[in-house]
């Protein structure tokens, strides 16, 4: 059988030591009108050769659109150094517990705080958690966490510029918490009309910059409306623009989440990933999710341990800040490994060649006839809404029978952006010449413009 | 040199790993971009050669214990192996570099795994039907509790606010009963260690919701009362909620189903061999009655005519818990697993998992006290009441196995039983592993009564010793500080 060692001999050797006579026996504490009467309904096991075989065909059926990818949406294809996956994949680190015993888990937790401090220096805030499960749950427990420390305070005040999903699993988390959550449409330009919304009653003012529109948000201001009715500030980001975009610290939010994935984590059909998560010293008290702390042992020697582990389910249980255990460590450290290999100057890099490549998306695409931006390419990062003369969908096909990845239609989520609406990504990988393979699909749908 | 530096004590000016090639179109326009959206600051992050990147991170990997090293019986978490070929199956580039939010016709391989694991754990369940949304199995109580909300509010039962959670159960149920807008409320364990049916009555009433159940428990004890409490819960008009955690002890063996459970997690981080990754990414998928399925999280695998695709739009669904359709590399991995086992293949991890862990039990209960000394499910529960007199903790015995080359087994933990070791070995471990252990930690037995020094002095061979733990707390430093 695969993965189990014990031989037959094994067996009767170890069911005589326990005074038993069958594997049966063992489990006659169930009573016997709930056991399994036949064999489960599962189809019978195969071995590893037949196995690797059908995977290589189910992977067939997908497409990781080879000849390019234009979709972006919230996770994004960028280059990864291999380091990443050579040294994540070090059994020792996969195939390790959580370090509750720290001094079996010095590796696991001094990658930890490592990666605590980039994510904290990556948002120009003062700390950071060991990560969350995505963007989207980061974000949720950030309002929850901002409404614990404005205690009386009702409303959340979140931009309609927020991912739909991290906006739907914030709804989740609040359903039954009585916060009432308020949302922020977007004006003409792409930005969030914030109107007078964030007031006494407001604990938290949640945006995302670049939002979903690809628009880059006016943060500043945001942080400010938030802090001057003494509101939480939550900004989501996109890590890797950080390289070149103003910092949620910098621009003076309290706290800053984000979807983790475009720090050398593959797409994978959207996980696993990890959430990051920083915020000011002063609020750790009140932060979610594991921390990794820096202490001694008795002989002086630098060492690393889960710290402030009475915020936590295992011992705070039904009051604690969250129910969050298992979080997503492996892909945190694969954060880690990428920030590493990248430094300030990589990052730096890898944002503004996503940005040059989307500059120049955007004016051949003008360019084209017919295709228009909804919004400058001067007010995005390296995503961005264009208006086609025919619906985003058949784009989408063009693109894809030309062995690429097409956009996302926005509309989808957006109702308001029209059928025609599609939003394309561009990032270092976005070859010159896929651009221009994009074009000529997107021309050729020009053709198929209605008459009259 | 000290080989003990961070990655921002190695760092030097100008080195770096990642460089792109030379831009193929013009260079960005940064003053195009809106005035005052450029970072002022760049973060202080390591400037690292490669060379350096690959050794720091080789050495902290040598610095952990792993279960591709040591033997790990880490009590509730099921350390068992992980496949390999499940690690090569996810860097696929069919799997690795799909989008979710491609067209559903260029997704359909990864779809189809993830509608098979459906169906293979609901056939291991019995539950019809499953949804692999959550992130993790804390994720997945939430989303089962907030099903349960929200199916109460809408049967016009909004006065079922209780969550019945007995004192032996996992620290997340009732910390996921408190984010669901719900009330934990304490059940007691009887003196056999099974839950006191009499308190769990006397709490039932028209405002139980759910009660939440461990089975096996935490104490690797079937609850064989389990089909009457389930009984009691329905007549008092709640719900009953399993943790699955511990499936691993009785998968092929019964089906929750037949329990009376109406909605359960499960843990593909633990019974199904996902790798814990120090800490996750895990998968908590959830397992409910036809009746409960509406309220399942979006989006939902669904077929039609063209094939499978996801629908994010579910009317009475609690929502999204997160971005997307779950941890697919986690999915992957499971259904890899199960692919191998099979039927036959489920049972014999069941019985191998129960069989390792009562020959555990046997050889180690006239060393160690074992409460609830009768045949274990997976997993079961010792103490130091033999070693306490000569001043020996539970820490110390399980920091002396770090001494020996073992991961400690759970302590502290269930908070039933006084400085309780928990003791889960797995399918997977073969004999000769057991009997090390067993004669190590008949060894550990040994040296606590004549050398109890040694215990409280270990461990003495890992990178550093016991950790001062409190001083993390009063002097958090929590990241690295550049001005020393």
């Amino acid at each position: 059988m695969p993965f189990i060692q014990n031989t037959p001999d094994d067996q009767r050797e170890m069911l005589a030591a326990v005074g038993v006579k069958s594997l049966d026996e063992l489990f006659e504490g169930i009573p016997a009108e709930l056991r399994l009467k036949g064999p489960l309904a599962v189809a019978a096991g195969i071995s590893e050769d037949s196995l690797w075989k059908e995977l290589k065909q189910l992977a067939s059926w997908n497409s990781s659109g080879a000849g390019g990818s234009f979709l972006g949406a919230g996770m994004y294809r960028h280059y990864y150094p291999q380091v990443v996956d050579a040294l994540q994949g070090r059994q020792e680190f996969v195939t390790a517990y959580t370090p509750y015993q720290p001094e079996a888990g010095q590796g696991t937790l001094t990658a930890f705080f490592e990666f605590q401090t980039m994510i904290a220096e990556l948002c120009g805030l003062e700390v950071a958690n060991a990560s969350m499960y995505d963007g989207c749950s980061a974000a949720a427990e950030a309002v929850i966490m901002a409404a614990n420390l404005t205690r009386k305070r009702r409303r959340v005040v979140v931009s309609r510029g927020v991912h739909p999903h991290t906006r739907r699993t914030l709804k989740t988390y609040l359903e039954w918490t009585g916060l009432e959550c308020i949302e922020v449409p977007l004006g003409e330009d792409g930005k969030t009309k914030w109107a007078d919304l964030v007031d006494a009653d407001c604990c938290a003012l949640l945006v995302q910059s670049p939002n979903t529109l690809g628009v880059i948000e006016d943060t500043s201001a945001a942080a400010k409306l938030a802090r001057d009715a003494g509101a939480i500030s939550i900004q989501s980001v996109y890590p890797i623009s950080l390289g070149l975009l103003k910092s949620p610290g910098e621009a003076g939010f309290d706290i800053a989440v984000g979807e983790g994935q475009s720090l050398g984590i593959p797409t994978a059909c959207g996980g696993p990933s990890f959430g990051l998560f920083a915020t000011k010293q002063s609020f750790v008290r009140k932060m979610p999710g594991r921390i990794v702390g820096q202490t001694e042992d008795s002989q002086g020697r630098r060492g690393f341990a889960l710290t402030f582990q009475t915020r936590e389910q295992h011992i705070r249980r039904a009051k604690a800040t969250s129910n969050i255990c298992t979080n997503n460590a492996l892909m945190a450290l694969r954060g880690a490994i990428y920030l590493a290999a990248a430094g300030a100057e990589g990052l730096r890099e890898v944002a503004s060649h996503s940005l040059a490549k989307a500059q120049y998306a955007a004016v051949e695409i003008e360019s084209l006839g017919g295709f228009s931006l909804r919004h400058t390419s001067d007010a995005c990062f390296n995503e961005f809404v264009v208006d086609c003369p025919v619906p985003a969908a058949e784009v989408n096909r063009a693109i894809d029978a030309a062995g690429m990845i097409g956009g996302f239609e926005i509309g989808r989520w957006y109702p308001e952006l029209g059928p025609k609406a599609l939003l394309l990504a561009f990032t270092e990988l976005s070859s010159r010449d896929q651009i221009h393979s994009l074009l000529r699909a997107m021309d050729s749908c020009k053709s198929r413009i209605p008459v009259g | 040199m000290n080989k003990d530096l961070l990655l921002f004590e190695k760092s030097r000016p100008g080195r770096r790993t990642l460089r792109l090639g030379e831009l193929d179109v013009p260079a960005a326009r940064l003053d195009a971009l809106p005035a005052g959206s450029l970072r002022e600051t760049p973060p202080k992050l390591p400037e690292i050669g490669e060379l350096e990147l690959v050794r720091h991170f080789v050495r902290l990997s040598k610095k952990n214990v792993s279960i591709a090293d040591s033997f790990y019986p880490l009590g509730s978490c099921t350390m068992k192996y992980n496949p390999l070929l499940n690690e090569s199956a996810a860097a696929i580039e069919g799997f690795r570099d799909i989008h979710p939010l491609q067209d559903p016709g260029r997704l359909q391989g990864a779809l189809a795994i993830m509608k098979r694991l459906e169906e293979t754990l609901a056939a291991i369940t019995g539950l019809e039907a499953v949804t692999l949304h959550p992130a993790a199995g804390a994720q997945g109580e939430l989303a089962a509790l907030l099903v349960a909300h929200k199916h109460f509010a809408r049967m016009g039962q909004s006065q079922r606010t209780k969550v019945l959670i007995p004192d032996s159960a996992h620290g997340t149920n009732p910390a996921s009963a408190s984010l669901a807008g719900l009330t934990a409320l304490e059940v007691k364990s009887g003196p056999d260690g099974l839950v006191d049916l009499a308190d769990l009555e006397s709490k039932l009433g028209a405002d139980t919701a759910v009660f939440m159940i461990t089975n096996p428990s935490t104490l690797g004890l079937f609850e064989t009362n389990i089909a009457r409490i389930s009984e009691l819960v329905h007549a008092a008009g709640g719900l009953v909620y399993m943790d699955g955690a511990n499936m691993n002890a009785i998968m092929g063996i019964a089906r929750p189903v037949d329990f009376g459970v109406d909605m359960m997690h499960l843990n593909l981080h633990k019974t199904f061999s996902t790798p814990h990754g120090g800490g996750g990414p895990g998968a908590g998928p959830i397992c409910v009655t036809a009746e409960l399925e509406p309220y399942l999280p979006a989006p939902r695998i669904v077929e039609n005519d063209s094939g499978l695709h996801l629908d994010y739009d579910i009317p009475h669904s609690i929502g999204m818990l997160r971005g997307f359709a779950g941890n697919f590399g986690v999915l992957l991995r499971a259904y890899c697993y199960l692919r191998r086992l099979g039927a036959e293949g489920i049972q014999r991890v069941a019985e191998n998992a129960v069989l390792n862990a009562n020959y555990l039990r046997v050889k180690l209960r006239d060393a160690y006290h074992v409460p609830f000394d009768s045949i274990c499910m997976h997993e079961f529960v010792c103490n130091n009441r033999n070693q306490r007199e000569q001043g020996v903790h539970t820490l110390d015995i399980a920091k002396r196995l770090i001494d020996m080359g073992h991961h400690p087994m759970t302590i502290y933990f269930p908070l039933v039983v006084n400085e309780a070791m928990m003791i889960e070995p797995t399918e997977t471990e073969a004999k000769e592993t057991l009997d090390a252990f067993i004669e190590d930690m008949l060894q550990v037995a040994r040296e606590a009564e004549e050398n109890p020094e040694r215990l409280h002095a270990a461990p003495c061979t890992t990178p550093v010793g016991r950790l001062d733990e409190g001083r993390a707390v009063r002097e958090p430093i929590l990241r690295y500080n550049f001005s020393d």
